[in-house]
């Protein structure tokens, strides 16, 4: 069998798969812009806490993603949680970098502004600070989204969704007639999610960016 | 603050001090000072001199450490500063709008935070940017990139002045454009104060400008002390001390010109003839009139040539060819320095005045500027003579008072016992 015919034979079980491998990325990615962004906004004003923040999350991406897998089972068990809890931790360290660098990066009269027209220091945040931290917060949800694509892959390991089951089980019976095609199709499968997915991104940065400043 | 729209609020400030931790000195040390409802009043001192800090004190942008602040005769010290901020106008250097939003969302915001209406705020947009001379329906989708630095500016006041605060900050607003912009945005904000009789506190670097604003100057000198606080007449021709003398800069009386508009001045009146009368009465005052000159109006009564006794002769009868061609007027409006720019540019020594159209209303020379000049000098002296007496006996009745009272509460002037 080559590995057209492979495609067509089973695009049923790699379309459900890449489904799953789509959806998995997106609800942690969700979850850990969400937390990432609310990390920023809690540390960005000290220097120590923003270090700090920016510190851990880097160190949760050093721990290789098998061990955190690996890791997490005996802890909440197998399949779906140990993937959701790996992808949303190592998720967070481009968001939080990015928004941390991005509120920083405000220019301080247009804060200051901000304060003297009377604006309560929420409004200050959600209505200048946030919008014009934006383009970069975008930016570091574009490069996790990369990062988890591949991740997501070895939640395989524990058992998870997505395209990473093909992966495995192709490498698991090499020599095999199908073995190839297997790996080839997780591959490629998990490449051309995350173009998609990047093109969306492109997508919301012209919906969501102010033409103001827009780069 | 009960009194917002049209008329601004008095402003009193009562032995304000920022000190910061850390440091010895304090930042603004001590600072005294009453701002009437609706004047404007100039804050001008060498950088680093708290001049910006006692400004941001006033909407709390910065906390002071002691003293209290008063607007409107309420002490807004210990007020919701977010509450308080929203009726007090704030414009800073370069504008600080905020580049995501347009030109009208960046106007609306403070209405909006305040709870008005959508229309009302569209309405309120489109009479502010028409009040700083800035087209609605062009500018009011636009971002802030896409203005020039002038125009962002005006943008900056519209914002302040959008929910109709009865005090207005300014932070050197004009310090980041180029000169000539400078100088329309001042006139601008001339006329606007005309309109509008806002209380305004000005901060600047730039004597001069401070001299064109202000109604009164504050002239700081290190830690916010007030050096002299009087109008810009007195400051210029009687400096409290070499500090003033030395930020006030050469050329005071010079200076003194821009305060004085021609219309204070003597207008003397010239013998006249238009175009349309007849040659022979033309000749007849030339030989009748005392001076050897006399101004050819045109048909709308505007000068149009300066013809001495000759020069009908020279150009043999024809009035088109005769004469010189008046290079220059000022208007009524113009400051003596500009007419005597005017005069001094002028061969003969006088410039012709003109009404608002245009038409001749008198001539000014050397000599009427000069002697205005002098009374006017003379006049500040006197005035800051019995200034300064005033104020000297004043003082003295203080101290009298502080050293009767000593074990009473603190004195008028208030030492550190008039922190809170």
């Amino acid at each position: 069998m080559n590995f057209w015919e492979y495609l067509v034979n089973r695009h049923q079980q790699l379309l459900t798969d890449a489904y799953q491998h789509a959806s998995a990325v997106f609800q942690c990615m969700v979850v850990a812009t969400v937390l990432g962004v609310l990390i920023a906004v809690a540390s960005y004003r000290s220097e120590w806490a923003g270090n700090l923040a920016t510190t851990t999350t880097a160190t949760i991406l050093t721990v290789p993603a098998l061990a955190l897998i690996g890791l997490l089972i005996p802890i909440v068990g197998l399949g779906v949680p140990p993937t959701v809890v790996a992808l949303t931790l190592y998720g967070l360290l481009p968001v939080v970098r990015n928004a941390i660098v991005g509120l920083r990066g405000v220019d301080p009269t247009l804060v200051d502004a901000a304060t003297g027209i009377g604006m309560s220091r929420p409004a200050r945040l959600l209505r200048v600070e946030l919008p014009l931290a934006w383009p970069p917060i975008l930016t570091g949800i574009r490069v996790s989204t990369q990062m988890l694509m591949g991740i997501a892959a070895i939640a395989a390991y524990a058992s998870g969704p997505g395209l990473g089951n093909v992966i495995f089980r192709g490498l698991a019976s090499l020599g095999s007639a199908n073995a190839l095609n297997q790996v080839l199709a997780g591959t490629l499968g998990i490449i051309v999610l995350a173009l998609l997915f990047d093109a969306a991104y492109v997508l919301i940065g012209r919906l969501t960016i102010p033409r103001g400043i827009r780069a | 603050m009960p009194e917002t729209g049209d008329h601004g609020a008095s402003i009193e400030l009562e032995s304000l001090t920022k000190r910061y931790p850390g440091s010895a000195q304090p930042a603004v040390d001590n600072v005294s000072m009453e701002i009437k409802a609706g004047e404007v009043v100039v804050f001008v001192g060498p950088s680093g001199c708290g001049k910006s800090t006692t400004l941001k004190m006033i909407n709390r942008l910065i906390e002071p450490t002691g003293g209290r602040i008063r607007i409107g005769g309420e002490d807004v010290t210990d007020m919701d500063p977010v509450k308080l901020r929203r009726k007090v106008g704030y414009a800073i250097q370069s504008a600080g709008l905020f580049p995501h939003m347009t030109v009208a969302q960046n106007i609306g915001i403070v209405p909006k935070m305040i709870g008005w209406s959508k229309p009302r705020i569209r309405e309120r947009t489109e009479e502010l940017l028409d009040l700083v001379g800035l087209d609605a329906a062009e500018f009011r989708g636009r971002y802030p990139r896409q203005l020039s630095g002038g125009q962002q500016q005006r943008v900056g006041v519209a914002r302040a002045l959008a929910a109709d605060p009865p005090v207005l900050l300014m932070d050197e607003p004009f310090g980041a454009v180029d000169p000539i912009t400078r100088d329309h945005l001042q006139d601008e904000l001339i006329r606007l104060q005309h309109e509008l009789h806002k209380t305004i506190v000005f901060v600047t670097h730039d004597f001069d400008e401070a001299i064109k604003i202000g109604d009164r100057i504050a002239v700081l000198r290190e830690r916010s002390h007030i050096a002299q606080f009087d109008t810009p007449e007195a400051i210029l021709t009687n400096p409290a001390d070499d500090f003033v003398s030395g930020f006030v800069g050469a050329g005071a009386a010079l200076k003194r010109l821009n305060l004085t508009r021609v219309r204070d001045v003597e207008i003397t009146d010239y013998p006249t003839v238009t175009v349309d009368d007849p040659l022979q009465e033309i000749f007849n005052l030339l030989r009748t009139s005392g001076s050897n000159e006399i101004l050819l109006l045109d048909r709308r009564r505007r000068p149009y040539k300066w013809l001495r006794r000759g020069d009908l002769m020279r150009a043999r009868g024809s009035l088109a060819r005769a004469g010189t061609l008046v290079s220059d007027t000022v208007t009524r409006d113009a400051t003596l320095r500009d007419a005597l720019e005017a005069v001094l540019t002028d061969n003969a020594g006088r410039v012709a005045v003109t009404g608002r159209r245009g038409e001749y209303t008198g001539v000014v020379d050397m000599e009427t500027l000069m002697n205005s000049v002098h009374e006017m000098l003379e006049a500040d002296r006197l005035d800051a003579m019995e200034h300064q007496h005033e104020l000297e006996s004043l003082r003295a009745s203080q101290t009298h008072a502080e050293q009767e009272g000593a074990q009473g509460p603190a004195g008028v002037g208030g030492g550190p016992g008039g922190e809170r």
